[in-house]
């Protein structure tokens, strides 16, 4: 999933103090797992933005919802009725959320509330780790089932790098190297001759630096 | 970051436009390949003609041998290079250390550049960088020169001293952009503007005359970018298939008009008519000529511009 | 062993402070209480493990957001005993009543008062 962190607070505040109404709009998608923009977010943030404004002295108006996700059309319509009580929203969605939102409503600022991070997995409750850099051209198949372009912080295709040591990235102790993981897996699979065979350079069309991507499954399309 | 765009640096193009004449420059292409002398060859054939030549680097994301190394090339041949530099290859490290090489041989120009996208050149697989765009890559260069700090703020003893430049385009839609565009590159300290090649006159003018209106002229030298057309097959080529270019009518059919074997005279004395009638446009105050792989025709276009002799500064 | 503590105390039962939500607590702050506290077990003693352990680590997160919004983190705070030290809880119960006398009416009180037309007692005095 989408893992994503809630921005400071004040953050926030900075971009709504002067307005009269707000919604803050949480998703029930990712961000509702990752504990950055659910429903339960969406009401703290409010309440918090609530007593702010109360303390200032501001009679502003600040409501929750949630939406079942913000990727998608039908889900984001169900604010069409409700958008123009607001000066603003405040979305706890994913980027891809916000935009979204700020798309269908075009005339109506649209803040972010959380800092989209990255795809991951929760490794336990309130811990979530990077796993996916989304390049479009899975090579998972021959390194082990670990990602050395999430993994490494070289992204190396043939690690690892000289600064690797004990199983360790050389940037923090606290990162394992992803080619150290990379290659235990293999061993452990019985396929450390994949690891001796010169990986060539990659295709990086197929990511972000192809250009923004899109993707049609024509037999899905009415 | 200042907001001084007058900064005095030792370049010759920067003396000249200050002092009030035209600037004239031109440019070379480094071949696909590692013989250095094909640009002492380019860099020979305009020397003379121009005050500074501009060394593409890597235009259309097509490999060449690179800006820097073709800029010591010319630079020890006793031209003055200008460092094109575009930010789709090389991260702030990569570029802050090159910025710090040329300084090292004495190149006091830039032109600071994003760069085409590596789809449309002969790597498209290739990674893209773009840690910076062309507007940071002027305000780290002008950081670099007027605080003589790198971007993570350590000061140097020798600051390179630069020149700045970048490039505008005139013509791109929608129109109503591009003047606000040119504002933000100078208020990030741009000090030159080469402009993409011009042919809408009307346009081009039209374009000026917003930037004057603005007053952006007096913080910024605009020279004017000209390619002549080699041949009626250009002009269409021109017109039809690259991105940001505006060919009017007018010029296909002028060019149309004139036999084939006639068509790149033709083209030349368009050049030079376009270079006479730029001259009295407010706000113009330099040519950059560039004559695709046709770097001959310089001196000629020059010379008929009546841009020739170079005015001699200290 | 009828134990005096103050009446201004609202007890809100719970059966674990570990059920204890963040909104529980920003909630009782926003409808105008001048603070809160969680009297959760000893630490080690949860019946489910780790509820108290829970409960202090929310209200580190209710405390940090308040700080941030200028109502003042202070006004909440976590507090462990076992059930059978009802001393205990009167004491922190007079304790807690102090420290927030101190501090004054929560800034949110003074603020829905006023948006009423209604002084706090305190400010009337």
């Amino acid at each position: 999933m989408i893992i994503a962190k809630p921005k400071p607070i004040e953050e926030i505040i900075e971009l709504v103090k002067d307005l009269k109404s707000v919604l803050v709009a949480g998703c029930d998608g990712c961000v509702t797992v990752c504990e950055a923009g659910g429903m339960k977010e969406a009401q703290v943030l409010a309440s918090a933005l609530r007593m702010y404004f109360r303390q200032q002295g501001k009679d502003a108006r600040v409501d929750e919802t949630s939406l079942t996700r913000q990727c998608d059309r039908p889900y984001i319509a169900q604010l069409d009725d409700q958008i123009e009580k607001y000066d603003a929203v405040v979305s706890l969605a994913c980027g891809a959320g916000v935009q979204f939102l700020a798309e269908r409503f075009s005339k109506k600022p649209i803040f972010p509330g959380v800092n989209t991070c990255f795809i991951g997995v929760t490794e336990q409750k309130g811990e979530w780790t990077e796993r996916c850099q989304a390049c479009g051209d899975c090579i998972l198949a021959t390194t082990g089932g670990i990602c050395p372009i999430a993994r490494c912080s070289k992204r190396m295709a043939n690690g690892p790098c000289g600064g690797s040591s004990s199983g360790k990235c050389e940037i923090s102790k606290e990162t394992a190297c992803g080619w150290h993981l990379i290659y235990e897996r293999l061993k452990e699979l019985g396929q450390l001759d994949r690891f001796e065979r010169p990986n060539d350079p990659k295709n990086w069309a197929t990511s972000r630096d192809g250009g923004p991507r899109k993707i049609i499954k024509e037999v899905s399309q009415v | 970051m200042s907001t001084n765009n007058s900064a005095k640096t030792p370049s010759k193009l920067q003396k000249i436009m200050d002092a009030g004449h035209f600037g004239v420059t031109s440019e070379c292409g480094p071949p696909r390949g590692a013989d250095g002398r094909i640009v002492e060859e380019k860099a020979n054939l305009i020397g003379d003609y121009v005050d500074a030549i501009n060394v593409t680097d890597n235009q259309t994301a097509v490999v060449r041998l690179c800006s820097l190394a073709a800029c010591i090339r010319i630079k020890q041949m006793g031209f003055e290079p200008i460092l094109q530099m575009v930010s789709r290859d090389r991260n702030r490290i990569g570029m802050q250390a090159d910025i710090l090489g040329a300084a090292s041989f004495g190149i006091h120009n830039m032109l600071c550049l994003t760069g085409d996208h590596q789809s449309f050149g002969d790597h498209p697989t290739a990674v893209n960088v773009f840690d910076l765009d062309s507007t940071q890559l002027i305000q780290t260069v002008k950081m670099m020169r007027d605080e003589k700090k790198l971007l993570s703020g350590f000061e140097m003893k020798v600051a390179p001293e630069m020149f700045i430049g970048c490039a505008a385009n005139p013509f791109a839609d929608p129109f109503e952009i591009r003047v606000a565009r040119l504002a933000k590159k100078i208020a990030a300290g741009a000090q030159f503007i080469q402009t993409q090649c011009i042919y809408n006159m009307d346009k081009f003018k039209l374009w000026m005359q917003q930037v004057v209106d603005r007053g952006l002229h007096e913080k910024a030298h605009i020279m004017a970018g000209l390619t002549p057309m080699k041949s009626l097959g250009m002009a269409k080529y021109m017109k039809n298939k690259v991105p940001g270019m505006d060919v009017p009518d007018s010029v296909i059919e002028r060019l149309a008009g004139v036999p084939k074997d006639k068509q790149a005279e033709e083209g030349i004395k368009m050049c030079i008519e376009q270079i006479q009638e730029l001259k009295e446009v407010e706000g113009v105050r330099g040519f950059h000529i560039m004559a695709i792989e046709w770097e001959e025709k310089v001196p000629e276009i020059v010379k008929g511009g009546g841009l020739y002799p170079r005015p001699k500064v200290d | 062993m009828r134990l005096n503590y103050p009446t201004n105390i609202k007890i809100v039962k719970l059966p674990c402070s570990g059920r204890v939500d963040i909104l529980h607590l920003m909630k009782a702050m926003e409808e105008g209480a001048d603070g809160v506290f969680v009297a959760g077990c000893l630490e080690g003693d949860c019946h489910y493990q780790a509820g108290n352990l829970r409960a202090k680590k929310r209200v580190a997160y209710v405390k940090e957001i308040l700080d941030k919004i200028g109502v003042g983190g202070e006004r909440v705070a976590m507090y462990n005993l076992s059930a059978g030290q009802g001393p205990r809880f009167a004491e922190i119960a007079r304790e807690m009543t102090e420290k927030i006398k101190a501090l004054g009416p929560s800034p949110i009180r003074i603020a829905k008062r006023k948006a009423a037309g209604r002084p706090t007692t305190e400010e009337a005095a």
